[in-house]
């Protein structure tokens, strides 16, 4: 998307000046969207944050009336909610470094067909796999074949590279200039150190949007969790907001009978908001960078 | 490959080579070094692909073949090898069960209420933000309508059940509104309306980038035409805006027919159990729940593979109409 530098908003002559009801208008408008993306994460947060009986019944309000940290307490000292942001974390982590790496790498590979015989063939192959592909079932029994049920590798390698990411990934590379990569063969540098060199570093945009793509997915999957993992003790964290938030399964032993327990509904709200804070976190970061991305894919794509 | 033709470099490298051959055969040779030449030389690009295409072959074809079992009267005991053929059986039974035609209603049913609603809701929200002139307010608006995109089903679900459930806040109000107890998340007659407000909640901001690209790409001088001759806002909207960004409206509404039969499973799938499975029951969801829990695998499998072929014609056919009737289509 183009954006003007300069920050005025600068209104074209020919757009007129609209009239007061409809600027009135259009400002109540995008105020009630705005309102009605926030509101549920904010109500939830703040619901997380209630002692006993704080919310007052049919209340839209954010602010508790007693604060307390007691929710929070009660999930982290469970163990089960640890335990399954951990394992959430790691699953992350290892595998957005790993389909990162083998996006790049493939889509280096594959960057100009005309120089790898058989290069296209596979290119389609690639393809073919968006319009498409197998149903569960035989997914399902394949990973089964494999004997990766119940292990982490069946949350990372079913869904290791997205043919979309790939596309994404080498539309950006075919815009580097051909020259800078030919100007380094000359010079006798070996296909890994241009990759490593030249091209990864002149994507860090695109690498760091299909890393968003990729992490989001690995922290919000849930679907190969379900199937593929009977052991509860495997679950990310996913599987155990759907467990206990969903289907209502009480969550923490009492840790101290002599205490009130804190509300349930807070503590629903804090495993949301655990597993919500880490999106939080790193969306503002790499937000700049997505709609270059996601525009890049879909041109060519 | 360059095809019969061999490429100047090639020829050149392979007639600097010693040893001359026929010159009959020369062209051959040539093309056949050259081709293990070329090979050779892309040594370090087919070590990079392998990784990937590794991938691509075990986990996107292999389960292809492993359609197969949609003619098998499969068991897992027996494995792939030894569980019986029974040629169209599993199809035919698809036509009959009770349960596959409630879903494909309930599929249809679905998609079609996102086709009319889910679908134009970015297209109204992009219109909005592109006639908005201040830049920073567009920006800031953005960023927090794509949010909820990246939010995951679990989460989106579990927020709107703190929200609509029996002890949410909107059930209290509507509670103290009605006088009786409301719980949105488990009433059957809404479902449809809760699933398709959900979407249009989760994706209604992050579809509205590909529309407001597009109208960047409007030029500007047909806004300026139109305004001096006296077309306002709305008018330019429709006869500019709208015919400027048509093929890309076409070509997204070719891939929303394309998975017409496709209604997100995630999101289904953490409520069928709440309202039931007559309103809830998705094709997705019956694969998942007759084959993975109810071990009736054949039958799951074939569901599935139909539901996959006619995905495929719908996209095919829906791109080839739209390139007929002057478009451009998606391929």
């Amino acid at each position: 998307m183009s954006r003007p530098r300069t920050s005025s908003p600068a209104r074209p002559m020919w757009m007129g000046r609209p009239s007061f009801l409809v600027t009135v208008l259009k400002a109540v408008v995008l105020s009630v969207t705005v309102v009605v993306m926030l509101y549920p994460f904010l109500y939830v947060i703040a619901g997380s944050f209630a002692s006993s009986n704080a919310r007052s019944e049919g209340s839209l309000s954010l602010i508790p009336t007693s604060f307390s940290l007691d929710a929070y307490a009660s999930v982290l000292s469970g163990g089960i909610v640890t335990r399954a942001l951990m394992v959430s974390i790691g699953v992350t982590v290892i595998g957005t470094l790993f389909s990162v790496t083998l996006t790049i790498l493939m889509a280096y590979g594959l960057m100009s067909t005309k120089d790898v015989p058989g290069g296209r063939v596979i290119l389609y192959l690639v393809l073919f796999t968006m319009l498409f592909g197998a149903g569960i079932i035989p997914n399902y029994l394949l990973v089964r074949q494999l004997g990766l049920l119940d292990t982490y590798a069946s949350l990372i390698l079913p869904g290791a590279i997205s043919a979309f990411n790939l596309v994404v990934v080498r539309n950006f590379f075919m815009n580097i200039p051909r020259e800078i990569l030919d100007c380094a063969r000359i010079d006798g540098a070996s296909e890994w150190r241009i990759l490593s060199m030249i091209v990864v570093p002149l994507s860090k945009g695109v690498i760091a949007v299909i890393a968003l793509f990729y992490g989001v997915a690995y922290w919000n999957d849930f679907f190969n969790a379900m199937i593929y993992l009977n052991d509860t003790a495997k679950w990310p964290v996913q599987l155990v907001l759907n467990q206990y938030v969903l289907q209502g399964s009480p969550l923490t032993p009492l840790q101290n009978p002599a205490a009130p327990p804190p509300p349930a509904d807070a503590v629903q709200m804090v495993v949301v908001v655990l597993a919500t804070v880490p999106i939080l976190i790193v969306y503002p970061f790499i937000q700049r960078y997505f709609t270059k991305g996601v525009l890049t894919g879909a041109i060519k794509g | 490959m360059s095809g019969t033709t061999p490429s100047s470099d090639v020829s050149t490298t392979s007639t600097s080579a010693p040893p001359e051959p026929l010159p009959a055969l020369r062209p051959v040779l040539a093309r056949k070094r050259g081709l293990r030449q070329r090979m050779w030389q892309a040594r370090w690009l087919y070590l990079f692909i392998l990784p990937g295409f590794v991938y691509f072959v075990v986990f996107r074809y292999v389960p292809l073949l492993g359609n197969a079992i949609a003619w098998q009267d499969y068991s897992p005991y027996l494995g792939f090898s030894g569980s019986p053929w029974v040629a169209w059986d599993n199809f035919a039974r698809l036509l009959t069960d009770p349960e596959v035609a409630n879903a494909v209603t309930n599929t249809l049913f679905l998609s079609l209420l996102q086709i009319v609603f889910a679908f134009p809701a970015p297209l109204l929200l992009a219109l909005l933000l592109n006639s908005i002139a201040g830049d920073r307010i567009k920006r800031v608006v953005q960023s927090i309508v794509y949010l909820p995109h990246f939010i995951g089903w679990v989460i989106v679900v579990s927020i709107w059940q703190a929200l609509f459930g029996g002890t949410g806040v909107v059930s209290d109000l509507l509670a103290q509104i009605t006088g009786s107890p409301v719980n949105l998340m488990t009433n059957p007659d809404t479902f449809a309306i809760l699933i398709t407000s959900q979407v249009i909640w989760k994706e209604v901001g992050w579809g509205t980038i590909i529309f407001l690209a597009a109208m960047t790409l409007v030029p500007t001088e047909r806004y300026e035409a139109a305004a001096v001759d006296g077309a306002g806002a709305l008018r330019r909207i429709w006869h500019i805006t709208l015919p400027g960004i048509s093929t890309v409206i076409v070509l997204l509404l070719i891939l929303r027919l394309g998975s017409v039969l496709t209604v997100g499973f995630e999101q289904i799938i953490l409520q069928q159990d709440a309202v039931g499975a007559e309103v809830a029951q998705v094709l997705d969801t019956f694969v998942y729940y007759r084959g993975v829990l109810g071990g009736d695998w054949g039958l799951a499998t074939a569901a599935g593979l139909v539901k996959g072929v006619i995905g495929t014609a719908l996209v095919l056919g829906a791109n080839w109409a739209a390139k007929r009737f002057g478009g451009q289509g998606a391929f």
